[in-house]
Formats: structure tokens, C-alpha cells, sequence
């Protein structure tokens, strides 16, 4: 049963958002997301300063045997990406909540409250009815 | 089968050399020329080795391979059928080898009449107008094809054309060759038995429609029952037929795509027509179309006036999608399969179909009766068919991989494992028609005797191989830790 | 027939146990106004003694002509032992080794050859091969793309001096994806590049730059200005080169003061025989830092369960089979078998022989050109280094000349006016090391006959 944090927001495409004291996001994928692909050998994060839209494929995480976009959850632009999984991309799979973040975002104004994003019990449902 | 070998770069000597190869040194005056701002500063470390020190080591090197030549090699969708000697022999005759592929016409006759007879009957099996011999492997015939389908729209001023349709099971170079002709893909489900879900295809197609990719029999083994009513419905749309030639095999001599209905058609000549598969190459994928797509062939094809074979150019197919390659395509492989084409005839050519076919059912039925579930109960196979392991794997935790690799230990190149996507712990058989039934008998024992070692001693399946010269290997460290080049250990 | 083993008690006992009566029965499933109804169009069977004797007959039309034309396909010497080995049936009739434990001999082989041409070209890292040095262009452009993320414009600058049918297939592969390809125009006495004619697209957003070198005519580019020139502008670098040269050129990974970002070329002068065109192997290589945009297979070296090295396929993710629509490429093999002549051709030539080889080619072409330049009418067209490969300027039209020749049996090289018109009567020669003084001295006596012959015509 892969762990779904009570305090963080979903999307169905498997992110997860939490939000900063500053009013920035990070987001990252979920225990789900990278336990269904298996060891990450590669992650790629975007460049700060990039505008993403929310839908926006915006970074993309490898396995051996599959590969796979991560789609902004919601509008800003991108403060930071996650430095450390260039080299070590296996801290997404040992930690995917923590230290395996993949980016940062600065939430266009009024997109953090206007994101059609799931809570931890509805993201559950979703798991649920994907069989996991 | 022998151990590791050792790196051709571990047996070099500074200052050894198969030097009986090697022409005279020439007068260093002759180099005077080549400015010294642009000669290399030291020459390129390449290994030293004696003649037959790398003789042994690439022979050992051959020798920790599995191939046709030494073993069943039942990989679904590959069309591992034995490779005839006399197809190397004689496309391997030395004025073949010698002959630049820009010599004059006049110096080339002979070549040329092999291809055009090679163009005449790949028309003949297929059922199409014009066939083009030069894209050099099926995704390469892939590419030619779907830039013909996007071309003729073009010409017609159909703009708008850019969606290929593929059904869900489709192989992965079909939606990658869709994206690389700058189309966008729309996959479309299957139904439970295995055909294309019709009603979802009649929801697809439109004005954007510009053509539909289908491998028939498709990647499931299953011929496609509804062919004639998809290719009605996509042509109403306005878009053509694509047929993937991976499974032409299964129908040679027995239906042609032209007459299901298909506009455009690669074949894999390193399947269906019997040259070599190399270790990955090279391959052939000549394209064949249907009458309206004919001036968009790939350049050069060979055309004959009277009884004189010349060189068709951009000159005389002006509307021509262009040249795929620097010269005239993989022109050896292409004596391969003429050669083949003409050792089995008319007669041996209608044999294939039926043989593949026969197999392929053979091998499913007395797999089923020694207890394997297979997702497709209530088909004939085609030329190959699948087995799923999902139950192996519930109950057992023995995977469709544990079974490939216990397979090798057993004298049997593993099936394609994880194929179709669709279908869970999936191995994916393709015996071919050359395979004796003793063969088939024996690769039946062995499944059989997996199974009741996954039931009995399950570590000694899931840690298989065992008699390799490896086992098996860490692909995660491979991909982290990139060793893609060797470099000598510091002393 | 057919290479079918089956008895008929063989076929009668399968077609019982899968339930059947015949084999006609399996076909049920498809409707029955599909099927064939004649194969007339195929001829009937031979057997592989009467094979022998056509292909003997048709091999024997093509006669062996002494033949002076380069232009992407070189003659060299093959030792016996490549294709001896090549053609075993344990290269010859395996896979795209996709099970790692049971193909370690041809994984094996192409991390070799992925060093050697890594080695020879300068560059970090090679692929497994493409299907030839034109695709190998065309996908090299491509990756460009995808690998300067700072342009947009998905802009490539060819020069007027790369292959003419190389700059064709990039047209036909890459445009369908929006590429734009910008021709460089050449200088027509120099026969190269100049730098001085990037000037007008300072400040532009280019994406790369290809160079050929040689280039088409054989001339060398002044490599290092045109890298500084592109890489000081974030402009990535597409070298095209001939691996024989390079064991005497500066190879691409030392161009300038950084060195081109990708190469490529045509394998074929790497123990190939010419066959009319192929098969042959494009050589693809890059910086690391590009090798995720690099398509194609790519072997890995890594360890075993029990710890001990061994070879496979990595970076698959990038490839159709796993990425699809999204794929760097749709290739899914590589040219395996010319791959394996051409790891053996590097290992028995090394590093000294491969030299010899260069130096003896560039040196008889010398020769050739001396002598012919001697014949009256015949001149050299441009006068700057060449390598292996030049350029003649006839005072008359080339084509009923080589055809003159052609009846003597010489094939004196590439008529160019249909691909460079500008350049007048220009013919395009080559020779090898496999050309001796005496062939040199036969193709000087017999162009005098056939200059004489095609002015009186």
C-alpha cells in the first residue's frame, strides 16, 4: 500500500504539491508514482525561471523500463529545480515526499486556490479505482 | 557455452600489429600537403593485436551468442526462420562486392535486373502497384510510408491532415514513425477478443484523419477479422491504409495486404524474406503502394527500358517524398532476399504462410494442453501467438522473465517477453515454418519442466540464467553508472 | 521447399493435436474473398545449383572495371578475416541482442566498437551505429534540436560543400518536423567554406552548423574557425567525417577550441565493401552531455548478480519500444554486421596500419592527380589541401569522356555538373591504396585517348 501524506495536495497524474511558508509550491511525484516505475535511473527537472501551465509536461523521470513526463499541477514559474537527482536519482524512490522534490514553483497569481488539485483521500479513491 | 572473453583493448601491445594487412608506409613527402593545423597530433588508439589474436577473440566473441544458426530462436515478431547459405554465397560474389553505387548503369545490369525482379515480386506477394527497395529496415519502410500517405494529402491540398490512428497494441516505432513524419497520434482500443474496437475507430477518424497503422495479423497474433470494414471506414474518412509487414509471414501466399484494402506497405525483408538479422541489423523494409500513392516513392527505384534496367530518379518522379539513403538503400540485403524469393518460387512461397501458421498453432495447442493460459482461447494463432504467465506470477512468483531466462539454460532463446503491452506476463512465440516438429516437441518439454520447477524450486527459475556467461545483469547500475566506452585502469 | 522440414506424418500428427483436419482449416478466419488468388507474378523455384549459375552470370555482366570514383564509398583492402568472421552463423543469424545473457558476444563487440570510433573520432561517446552516414546526418540534425534548448528556430546551417545526397536525406527525414536547412554557399575557386559568408547570421537564432571534412570535393575546411565561430554563439557543431581520415586529421572532438558537439559519418571505408550503395553503417557519436538526445541502440558495460562484468542495452528509455510517440528516434536496430567487419577491420588495422592506409590513399591520389593534370585540358579545379579525393577541371563536357573511359574499362569518377553546375566540366576522382602506379599510369594513357576521342566526337 504506497503512502499518500494527509497534508499535501494531488493530481490524478500522480504529483503531489505541498505548499511553502514563502508561497511557493513544491512538487514531486508520488510513493505510488515511483514505486509503479521502479528504480529511477534518470530524472530531469526544468530550469528556473521557466513559466510552465498547469498540464504543462515539465520534467521527466526514467526507469530501465519506462519513462515519464511530470506535468506542472498548477501555473507559475519555476524557482528551482531539485539539483541533487541529476546524480542521484534514486532519492526519489527512497524518499519521494522529501528529499526527492522534483521542483519549485511560484504560483501565478490566484492558481495555488483555483487548481482543481485532490485531497489525500480523494487521490486515495484514485489509486483505489486504478487497481493500486 | 564458454566464459567471459576478455576486451580486444586488454590484449593489446604497444607496438604489435597485424602488419601483413597493413599497405607500405608511403614517402612522408606525400603528406607534406595537409596543413599542420589540421593533421591529428597523435594517431588514434586503436588496439595493437596480431592477426590471430583478434581472429580467436572475435571468433570466442561469436561463439557466446545465441543465433538461428545454433539455436531455436522463437522471438515473437522477429521472423527468426533460418537464414540459407546460398543467399550469403552468392549476393557475396565479388563483382557484387566490388561495384561502387556510383558506377554507371552500363556496368551494372546484372545488379540491376536482380532488383527489378526483386520490385516485380514483391509487387506479386503483396498486391501492390510500385514498390521502392531502398529504405534500409522496417522502421525506415515506416518512415517512407507514412511520409507518402502525408505528401499525398498535401498534394491534393488536405492540409489539415496530420492524425495517425493506431490501435493500442501497436508497436512502439509505429506512434515514434507517426511523430517523426510530424503527425500526432490517436491510439484506439482493442475489443476483448482481440480485433480493433470498430466503434471506436468510426469515432475517430475525420477531417484530420490521415491514415491508420495496422500490422495484420496484429502484434496479438490475431488476424483482424474486420479488415474490409476498417479499411471502409477510414477511406470514407479520407485517409489510407498503413500495413506494418512485422507479421507479413503469417499470410504470405495466403491473402496480400493490396487486397485487404491497404494504400502503403512495408515489408521486413530480414523477416519475411529470410536475410540475416545480424545482431541487429542490417535489415531491409522495402515499401509498396497502391496506385495513387506510386509518384511519391522514395528515390532511386530501378525501371526498365526494353532490356535495359536504368536508375529512376528525382528526375522522373518528381513528386517523390526524396532519398532515404546516401546511395541505393542496403543494396546486399536486398540480393539476399532476391535470391530467396527465387529459391522458393511460387510454390515454396505459398508453403510459408501455411507452415508459420501450422507451427505457431501446433506449439499453442500442446503448450494449452501442458497447461499454459494463453488470453486468446478461442483464436487460431497467426504465425506466432501469446502465452501469459499472470497466474505463474500470482501464485508462484515466477515471472514471464524468470521463464525466459530459465529457457536459455535450457538451449532455447527466450520468446519476446513483456509483448504486447496489453497483455500482463506475456511471452510472445513465433516458431517459424523452418522449426521441426521435434524442436517444437522439445521447447514443449522445457516449458513443462519450468513449470514444475517454478512449482517445486522456484529460486531455480527466478535466479536463472545459470549456464550463461553471465547472469543476469544490473540494467539500473548500467543506466546510472554510464560505462559506455572502455578506459584502461590507471596502473 | 521452402526450408521446411515437415514429414507428412509430421504434419499429420500436428494438424490433430491442435484439432483440425488440414492446414487450410487454421486460415477460417479470414474472410474468404481475400484470398489469393494468383502468385503468377513470382516465378516458379530454382534449385541452388541453378541460383548459383544466374548469379554467377549476372555477377560476371557487371565485369570488374578499374574504378577511380570516391564520393562517400571507398575501396580499401579487407582482409580475409572480417568477413570470415562476420559471416559466421553466430553474428550473422542473431538478434538485436535484447536478452543481454544470451547475446554477450555482439554486445561485447559493439562496446568495442563504440570505443574505437569514440577513440578515432574524439568524442565521448558512440552509439551502436545507424543505418548509414546520409541517415546518420539527417538524425544528427535532429538531435540538435533536441539537444540546444536555447534555440527555437530549429535552424540548420549546411554548408554547399556536404555530400549532396546526404544534404537530400536530411531534407526528406527532418523537414516533415520543421526543420529548416540553410545552404552555405562555397567558394568557387577554393572549393570550401569560407568563414567570412557566416557573417550575415550574426545575431540570428541558428540551432547548428554542419562541416564536412573532408568535404564532398575532398578540400579541407578550416575546421577551427567554423567551431569557434559556432560555439562561441551557442551554435551546436555537426562534424561529418571519413574515418579513414581521421587517422591523419584532427578528429572532431579537437576541432577549435572545443570541439564539435556531435559526428558522424560513413563507416563503409572501415572494412565495407562498396555493393553498390550498402549495406553500410552510419557512426554516430556525441559529447556526454548530449548522450540522453543520442538515438539508436547504446551498449553499457555493467555487472551481474554475482558480480562479474558484463554487456547490455542502456538508455532504453529513450527509444521508441519504451517512449513511443515521444522517442528521440523510430530506429530499433542498428547495421549490426557492418558493425562487426568494421570493429575487426579497426582491430587488425590499429592504430599504425590504419595510418598507412590513409597515408598510402592520399599518396596515390597525389599521384593520380599529377598524372592526369598532365594530360592536355585537364587541370586542377581548386588549389588548396585535399585529402584522398579532388576535383578536375575538363575543357570539355565530362560525360562523353567517362564514358570513353567506361568502354576501356576505367571509371574515372563522379561527373559533378549535375550537382554543381557552376562548376563547369568538373569530375571528382579518388583513388586508394588499392590503386598502383601502374593503374595510375593506365588511367593518364587512356583519358589522353578518350580527351582526343571526345573532342573529335
Amino acid at each position: 500500500m504506497s503512502k499518500v501524506p494527509a497534508d499535501l495536495k494531488y493530481t490524478k497524474s500522480h504529483e503531489w504539491v505541498r505548499a511553502l511558508a514563502d508561497g511557493t509550491v513544491e512538487v514531486g511525484i508520488t510513493d505510488h508514482a515511483q514505486h509503479a516505475l521502479g528504480d529511477l535511473v534518470f530524472v530531469e527537472v526544468p530550469e528556473a525561471g521557466r513559466a510552465v501551465k498547469a498540464g504543462e509536461p515539465c520534467a521527466v523521470v526514467e526507469s530501465v523500463k519506462a519513462a515519464s513526463d511530470v506535468y506542472a499541477p498548477l501555473a507559475g514559474e519555476v524557482t528551482g529545480g531539485n539539483g541533487r537527482l541529476g546524480g542521484e536519482p534514486q532519492v526519489v524512490n527512497s524518499d519521494p515526499y522529501g528529499e526527492g522534490w522534483l521542483m519549485r514553483l511560484k504560483p501565478v497569481a490566484g492558481a495555488l486556490s483555483g487548481a482543481a488539485l485532490l485531497t489525500a483521500a480523494e487521490y486515495q479513491r484514485v489509486l483505489e479505482a486504478e487497481g493500486g | 557455452m564458454p566464459q567471459r572473453e576478455q576486451l580486444i583493448f586488454e590484449y593489446s601491445r604497444a607496438g604489435r600489429g597485424a602488419s601483413d594487412q597493413w599497405p607500405h608506409e608511403a614517402d612522408p613527402a606525400a603528406l607534406a600537403d595537409l596543413p599542420a593545423a589540421l593533421r591529428r597530433a597523435a594517431p588514434p588508439q586503436l588496439p595493437e593485436v596480431g592477426e590471430l589474436e583478434a581472429v580467436r577473440h572475435f571468433t570466442r566473441l561469436s561463439q557466446l551468442n545465441f543465433s538461428i544458426d545454433t539455436h531455436f530462436y522463437p522471438l515473437g515478431s522477429c521472423t527468426m526462420k533460418y537464414n540459407p547459405k546460398a543467399c550469403n554465397q552468392y549476393a557475396m560474389l565479388p563483382e557484387f562486392l566490388a561495384r561502387h553505387p556510383l558506377a554507371p548503369e552500363s556496368s551494372g545490369q546484372g545488379l540491376l535486373a536482380c532488383l527489378y525482379e526483386l520490385q516485380e515480386m514483391l509487387k506479386a506477394v503483396s498486391g501492390m502497384e510500385g514498390v521502392a527497395l531502398s529504405p534500409m529496415a522496417g522502421a525506415h519502410g515506416e518512415f517512407a510510408g507514412v511520409a507518402m500517405i502525408r505528401a499525398y494529402h498535401r498534394a491534393r491540398g488536405d492540409l489539415k491532415r496530420n492524425e495517425i490512428i493506431v490501435p493500442e497494441a501497436a508497436h512502439g516505432t509505429n506512434p515514434a514513425t507517426a511523430t517523426m513524419c510530424g503527425c500526432v497520434v490517436r491510439e484506439i482500443p482493442i475489443e476483448p477478443e482481440g480485433d480493433v474496437d470498430v466503434a471506436a475507430l468510426e469515432a475517430a477518424v475525420g477531417p484530420n484523419t490521415a491514415g491508420i497503422m495496422l500490422t495484420n495479423p496484429s502484434t496479438l497474433g490475431l488476424f483482424e477479422r474486420r479488415i474490409e470494414e476498417v479499411a471502409r471506414i477510414v477511406h470514407e474518412a479520407g485517409g489510407l491504409l498503413y500495413y506494418d509487414g512485422a507479421n507479413l509471414n503469417a499470410i504470405l501466399g495466403k491473402v496480400r495486404p493490396g487486397d485487404m484494402g491497404f494504400d502503403v506497405i512495408h515489408m521486413n525483408l530480414h523477416k519475411t524474406f529470410s536475410t540475416p538479422h545480424g545482431g541487429g541489423g542490417p535489415g531491409a523494409g522495402a515499401v509498396g503502394v497502391g496506385a495513387r500513392l506510386v509518384p511519391f516513392l522514395p528515390v532511386p527505384l530501378v525501371g526498365r527500358e526494353g532490356e535495359r534496367y536504368r536508375w529512376l530518379t528525382e528526375a522522373d518522379l518528381p513528386q517523390s517524398i526524396g532519398r532515404l539513403s546516401a546511395f541505393m538503400g542496403n543494396t546486399g540485403v536486398l540480393l539476399r532476399a532476391y535470391i530467396y524469393m527465387r529459391l522458393l518460387g511460387r510454390e515454396g512461397m505459398q508453403s510459408v504462410g501455411e507452415y508459420a501458421t501450422l507451427n505457431a498453432n501446433y506449439l499453442m495447442a500442446r503448450l494449452r494442453a501442458a497447461g499454459f493460459d494463453v488470453p486468446y482461447p478461442r483464436r487460431r494463432a497467426g504465425h506466432e501467438f501469446i502465452v501469459t504467465l499472470k497466474r505463474q506470477a500470482r501464485e508462484l512468483n515466477v515471472t514471464a522473465m524468470d521463464f525466459a531466462k530459465r529457457l536459455l539454460d535450457y538451449g532455447f532463446h527466450a520468446p519476446t517477453t513483456y509483448f504486447p503491452l496489453l497483455v500482463p506476463e506475456c511471452l510472445l512465440i513465433e516458431p517459424t515454418e523452418t522449426e521441426s516438429k521435434d524442436v517444437l516437441d522439445a521447447f514443449v518439454s522445457a516449458m513443462s519442466q519450468i513449470q514444475k520447477e517454478a512449482e517445486q524450486e522456484p529460486a531455480r527459475v527466478t535466479t536463472a540464467p545459470h549456464t550463461m556467461p553471465v547472469r543476469r545483469l544490473d540494467d539500473v547500475r548500467a543506466a546510472r553508472q554510464l560505462d559506455l566506452t572502455w578506459k584502461p585502469t590507471p596502473p | 521447399m521452402a526450408f521446411i522440414p515437415h514429414t507428412q506424418a509430421d504434419v499429420a500428427a500436428m494438424v490433430d493435436a491442435i484439432g483440425v483436419a488440414r492446414i487450410e482449416d487454421l486460415f477460417d478466419e479470414i474472410p474468404q474473398g481475400l484470398r489469393i488468388k494468383s502468385l503468377a507474378g513470382v516465378p516458379t523455384a530454382l534449385n541452388e545449383m541453378e541460383i548459383g549459375r544466374l548469379m554467377g552470370a549476372r555477377a560476371r555482366a557487371d565485369g570488374a572495371p578499374l574504378s577511380f570514383i570516391g564520393a562517400g564509398a571507398y575501396e580499401h583492402h579487407i582482409p580475409a578475416a572480417v568477413w570470415g568472421i562476420t559471416t559466421r552463423g553466430e553474428f550473422y543469424s542473431a538478434y538485436t541482442p535484447y536478452q543481454a545473457e544470451a547475446s554477450q558476444g555482439t554486445l561485447q563487440m559493439i562496446y568495442e566498437f563504440q570505443t574505437m570510433i569514440a577513440r578515432l573520432t574524439g568524442m565521448e561517446v558512440a552509439n551502436a551505429s545507424m543505418y548509414d552516414g546520409a541517415s546518420a546526418t539527417a538524425e544528427a540534425a535532429l538531435m540538435a534540436v533536441r539537444a540546444n534548448r536555447k534555440s527555437k528556430a530549429a535552424r540548420i546551417l549546411v554548408p554547399a560543400t556536404v555530400h549532396p545526397h546526404y544534404r537530400r536525406v536530411a531534407v526528406t527525414t527532418a523537414s516533415n518536423q520543421g526543420l529548416k536547412f540553410e545552404e552555405l554557399p562555397y567558394c568557387t575557386a577554393e572549393g570550401i567554406t569560407p568563414s567570412a559568408s557566416l557573417a550575415r547570421y550574426e545575431g540570428q537564432d541558428i540551432t547548428a552548423l554542419m562541416v564536412q571534412q573532408p568535404n564532398f570535393f575532398g578540400r579541407l575546411e578550416d575546421v577551427d574557425a567554423l567551431t569557434d565561430w559556432a560555439r562561441a554563439r551557442a551554435i551546436l557543431v555537426i562534424a561529418i567525417v571519413n574515418p579513414t581520415s581521421l587517422a591523419l586529421l584532427k578528429p572532431p572532438g579537437e576541432w577549435g577550441a572545443r570541439g564539435a558537439d556531435i559526428a558522424v559519418g560513413e563507416g563503409q571505408p572501415l572494412g565495407v565493401p562498396l555493393s553498390s550503395g550498402g549495406p553500410y553503417l552510419g557512426f554516430m557519436t556525441a559529447r556526454m552531455e548530449h548522450v540522453r538526445q543520442l538515438p539508436g541502440r547504446i551498449v553499457g558495460r555493467t555487472l551481474d548478480v554475482a558480480g562479474r562484468e558484463g554487456f547490455t542495452l542502456t538508455l532504453q528509455a529513450r527509444e521508441q519500444h519504451i517512449r513511443r510517440a515521444k522517442a528521440t528516434s523510430n530506429i530499433c536496430t542498428n547495421q549490426g554486421l557492418a558493425v562487426t567487419a568494421a570493429t575487426i577491420y579497426m582491430s587488425l588495422m590499429g592504430p599504425q596500419g590504419l595510418t598507412r592506409t590513409a597515408a598510402a590513399a592520399h599518396a596515390r591520389t597525389r599521384e593520380l592527380i599529377a598524372a592526369l593534370t598532365r594530360v592536355p585540358g585537364v587541370r586542377l579545379a581548386f588549389p588548396g589541401p585535399y585529402f584522398h579525393e579532388a576535383v578536375l577541371t575538363l575543357d570539355r563536357p565530362v560525360a562523353p569522356v567517362l564514358k570513353s573511359l567506361s568502354n576501356r574499362g576505367i571509371l574515372g569518377g563522379l561527373d559533378l555538373s549535375g550537382y554543381f553546375p557552376e562548376l563547369g566540366n568538373a569530375l571528382l576522382v579518388c583513388a586508394t591504396e588499392t590503386k598502383t602506379a601502374a593503374d595510375v599510369e593506365r588511367y593518364r594513357a587512356q583519358l589522353t585517348e578518350a580527351m582526343q576521342a571526345a573532342r573529335a566526337a
